[in-house]
């Protein structure tokens, strides 16, 4: 069982929807909203929040610097 | 066992990574995915880490950077077209104890500012030098560029660059190599998490250089376009990968003060 928890904040409104943290996550957290945001971009969400490992890899991809990472020890 | 929940997880205790404060708040007006958010971004986290933000100058270019300004919360100037290096050269040369650096495109350092790159790092200017190549004129809407690889259509090569007709792509960052000014040369890419690290490390080197006296630092980071490529960001990077990397190998190309550490000694105050 995993030691660790992480869970991203996505500043949904900033998010642009480019998707390269998609590819960036190792454990297939994150996918783009069906909802759109005030941009009408898809924005990036936790679509399985519970394998997110807080490695920050997806944050670090981020062009607009919208994504926060956090992470627990368990 | 308790389940977790999320509010539980996002707290400011833990956190692990988030946008530095180098970073403004304005909104990037950057394409989705493009490489020039990156590059701004671990740029400033170099700034933020040296502990540099009041002593450092950026020189912008013209090309879609030219508003860079408005992101990275430290002192600005913006230059005419590929004249960032006489800028900066100047700038340093008035402010030695400030760290400045240029930030240029394709079009702008290897097109319309040849001479001004080749020149400033030629007489070894102290400055440092981030080149954005994605291979085309992203502002002006997906021109040829310089480093436009052949085969590669553009808004001005749409059959594909061909030699005959317009040269060859330039390899501008293996002649800046050549030049006994240039202190550090690197190539670099930010698309995986393990490339911005290591651009990040380039980055960070190329600043810390200007305190050591010992010549120009330049730091070529291969990048994408998606507008200008017309392709998906996620498909640009794939892209990037595949053509890109083929004709633009990443890596260091020169080093000099670990080639010959007895030469660069008597540079470093
Ligand atoms: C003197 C002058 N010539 C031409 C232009 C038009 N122009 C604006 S940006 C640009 C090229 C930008 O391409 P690049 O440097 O690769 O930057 P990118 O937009 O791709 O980041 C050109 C030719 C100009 N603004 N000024
Ligand atoms: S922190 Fe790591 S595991 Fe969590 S969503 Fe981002 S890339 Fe995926
Ligand atoms: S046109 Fe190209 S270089 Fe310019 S912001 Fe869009 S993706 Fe980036």
């Amino acid at each position: 069982m995993a030691k660790v928890r992480g869970a991203i904040d996505v500043d949904k409104e900033l998010c642009k929807g480019c998707g390269v943290c998609i590819t960036a996550c190792p454990t297939h957290v994150i996918e783009l909203a069906k909802q759109v945001n005030g941009k009408g971009y898809n924005y990036a969400h936790m679509e399985n929040p519970e394998a997110c490992i807080g490695c920050a890899n997806c944050a670090l991809v981020c062009p607009d610097s919208v994504i926060t990472v956090y992470k627990i020890n368990i | 066992m308790a389940t977790i929940e999320i509010k539980d997880i996002i707290k400011k205790e833990n956190l692990v990574y988030g946008k530095t404060k180098i970073l403004t708040d304005n909104i990037m007006h950057y394409c989705p995915g493009c490489s020039h958010g990156v590059t701004h971004k671990i740029v400033a986290e170099v700034i933020e880490e040296l502990g540099i933000q009041d002593k450092t100058i950026g020189v912008s270019p013209v090309g879609c950077s030219v508003l860079a300004y408005n992101y990275l919360d430290i002192d600005w100037q913006q230059a005419a077209h590929g004249r960032a290096p006489a800028l900066a050269t100047a700038t340093k040369r008035l402010m030695p104890d400030h760290y400045v650096f240029t930030y240029q495109g394709d079009g702008d350092l290897a097109s319309i500012g040849a001479a001004e790159i080749l020149h400033a790092c030629n007489r070894g200017e102290n400055i440092t030098v981030i080149f954005v190549n994605n291979a085309i004129y992203g502002m002006t809407g997906g021109q040829m560029a310089p480093t436009t690889l052949l085969g590669m259509a553009t808004a001005t090569s749409p059959y594909g660059r061909e030699v005959a007709l317009h040269g060859y792509p330039l390899k501008i960052t293996e002649l800046i190599a050549l030049l006994p000014g240039v202190a550090y040369v690197t190539r670099q890419s930010v698309q995986t998490p393990a490339a911005v690290r290591k651009a990040k490390k380039a980055i960070k080197k190329g600043f810390e250089n200007q305190a050591k006296k010992i010549g120009t630092s330049f730091i070529e980071i291969v990048s994408t376009c998606s507008s200008g490529w017309k392709l998906s960001p996620v498909d640009s990077n794939r892209w990037m990968e595949e053509h890109m990397f083929k004709f633009y190998p990443l890596g260091d190309l020169k080093d000099s003060e670990k080639a010959n550490e007895e030469d660069y000694k008597k540079y470093i105050e």
